[in-house]
């Protein structure tokens, strides 16, 4: 006969369980709050305007956010050139060559440490080095802090990624004669593609919605701009400003920025998970 | 995969050789810029706060004055703020998380598991400023409607408790910071008690112990430290985030005893009010305020990085 656990033991176990139940209940109707509130309240302001006109001055009805959607987009562009190349190549350094050194030991570490870096601090370092020199905001800056962001992000995927593979990779191209460079570049590169994209992907999904490393680097604009030497106008400062001011126009096309900015980033997240999974499975 | 020191080779190989010592110190140099950037960015806000530092010296810390035109500036109601909207977050998101990795690991069938692990990590990549749209126009006036009142009429004895419910305060905030930061706490504790060895949780539950009792008396004591970490990780974040914070937390230099009041917190004074400071003392002042935040995230993560060791070198391992 097998004795049973007393009742009071089964009790508290039942009321935990439920209660753990519970939680993870109200996590997912957190998501879902946030998710279908951005929806209703954000719909309503994405129209063909919204992606091809300027923002208009409070009170006139219409216009767009055309100049921030494409300002976001070149920041996050450039900063993804900037943060990929060095990323990759600090994560080939981790993961091929330093392995247990002292640098690679120290450079995790920086990693970790700086993906836990409030990001408006970084905003404030490239304040002071690039904007408070140079006397303005400029998109450069704004694209700088969003790489810096970006690169811890970038490197230890890579490395992650690299060290999954076998080593008889590696060992069959050194053997056919092919340099270190040519091995890590032409087939370890290709061999871990899905897993360094995910990697980049989520980069980008990170800072696609960053605003506190923009709001005094880039600031923001109303105009069209032509480059980014000077204030570049981004959604996410564009949200900020317009939310807080007291114009229902303003706060609704906040919304609707806030729902673009919302499907972009769960889009580039659950992209990369795809990928991730395709790898796995 | 290690060093890949080839044995003495033949001449023609020369340029061979080469292209490899390139590649090599390239590598070498990124895996060098990421220490070197943490450096820099103490560096430089070290030398420019150097002004408000000299003429404040260690009061700035404590002083709850802030006044740009009088160009007094002190950190105290904004680390005060920090302080307290972190406490409030920590409160309800730890247990919170807690509770959800217990549910995922022990509880849920793999596939409900699966996709709710998936669905909480989403609400990880929701982005702040969303957070912080949310919290204004919905969640700070629900917390007004509902939640506050009811907090007056039963606990309003409390100081925590006092004055009008405005929703928009320090209350509000440390609420959203905890659905922020919970996310990520929850992630590393499932992966703690994913750790725990299959055979010591399974003897547990051959002595007869009840599912809440692995848990409680195996998984937690197995896996204390990583969890302790995993903490000191959603206390990082929830001392840096800025832009939900800066939405709902009212935007006041006042140091009030109530929960419901409007304060600030360090990130949020920065988002606030550095694009707008011209006066180099005020500037040097914002940035001295970033130095305090940098000095105490840097803290924590340093905790957080020597508890969670264990389980980091698991993560490179089998990502």
């Amino acid at each position: 006969m097998k004795p049973r656990p007393p009742t009071g033991r089964r009790i508290v176990n039942g009321v935990v369980s439920g209660l753990a139940a519970a939680s993870a209940l109200l996590g997912l109707l957190a998501l879902a709050w946030i998710f279908l509130g951005v929806l209703s309240r954000g719909v309503g302001a994405l129209n063909v305007d919204f992606f091809t006109r300027l923002p208009n001055p409070p009170g006139i009805p219409g216009g767009g956010v055309a100049n921030a959607i494409i300002g976001t987009l070149a920041m996050t562009g450039l900063a993804t050139l900037l943060a990929v190349p060095l990323g990759m190549m600090a994560g080939v350094f981790l993961s091929e060559f330093g392995q247990k050194s002292r640098l690679a030991d120290h450079s995790r570490f920086a990693a970790n440490v700086l993906m836990g870096m409030p990001s408006i601090i970084i905003g404030v370092f490239v304040y002071a080095i690039l904007v408070l020199p140079r006397g303005k905001f400029s998109g450069y800056a704004g694209a700088l802090s969003l790489g810096i962001i970006m690169l811890p992000v970038v490197a230890r995927t890579a490395e992650d990624m690299l060290r999954l593979l076998p080593n008889t990779l590696r060992e069959a191209g050194l053997a056919l004669g092919a340099p270190t460079w040519k091995v890590t570049l032409t087939i370890l590169f290709r061999a871990a593609k899905p897993g360094l994209l995910t990697g980049i992907l989520l980069a980008v999904a990170r800072v696609s919605g960053e605003t506190a490393p923009l709001l005094f680097t880039a600031l923001n604009s109303p105009y069209w701009e032509s480059s980014l030497a000077g204030p570049t106008p981004n959604l996410t400062v564009t949200i900020f400003n317009f939310a807080m001011s007291p114009y229902p126009d303003w706060q609704q096309m906040a919304w609707g920025a806030s729902l673009l900015i919302t499907c972009g980033v769960l889009t580039l997240n659950l992209t990369a998970r795809f990928f991730l999974g395709e790898k796995h499975s | 995969m290690a060093d890949l020191a080839l044995p003495e080779t033949p001449a023609k190989t020369q340029t061979w050789r080469q292209g490899d010592l390139i590649f090599r110190w390239l590598s070498r140099g990124c895996a060098f810029l990421v220490p070197a950037l943490i450096g820099g960015i103490f560096l430089a806000l070290l030398i420019y706060s150097l002004p408000a530092i000299k003429k404040f010296g260690v009061g700035f810390l404590v002083s709850p004055e802030w006044n740009p035109v009088a160009q007094e500036f002190g950190a105290a109601s904004s680390i005060f703020g920090t302080v307290v909207s972190t406490l409030i977050a920590m409160l309800l998101a730890v247990p919170l998380s807690l509770a959800i990795a217990f549910f995922l690991v022990e509880l849920a069938p793999p596939a409900v598991s699966r996709v709710v692990s998936t669905l909480i990590e989403l609400l990880a990549a929701i982005p702040s400023i969303i957070f912080g749209m949310w919290g204004l126009f919905v969640f700070a006036p629900f917390l007004q409607a509902h939640v506050q009142p009811w907090l007056a009429s039963t606990l309003g004895f409390l100081p925590l408790f006092q004055g009008p419910p405005m929703g928009i305060g320090i209350m509000s905030a440390g609420t959203i910071l905890a659905f922020m930061i919970l996310p990520f706490i929850c992630a590393i504790a499932r992966d703690v008690f994913l750790l725990v060895p299959r055979t010591i949780r399974e003897s547990a539950f051959g002595m007869g112990a009840t599912t809440w009792e692995v848990m409680y008396k195996v998984m937690i004591p197995y896996g204390l430290v990583g969890l302790i970490g995993a903490v000191f990780l959603g206390l990082g974040r929830a001392l840096g985030e800025t832009m939900a914070i800066t939405f709902v937390i009212g935007n006041s230099h006042r140091i009030s005893a109530s929960l419901f009041a409007a304060g600030n917190s360090i990130a949020s004074t920065l988002a606030n009010e550095f694009a707008e400071a011209t006066e180099p003392m005020y500037v040097s002042s914002l940035i001295a305020l970033g130095l305090v935040l940098f000095l105490i995230t840097y803290l924590v993560q340093i905790l957080a990085q020597f508890l969670l060791r264990r389980l980091y070198r698991s993560w490179s391992a089998g990502l």
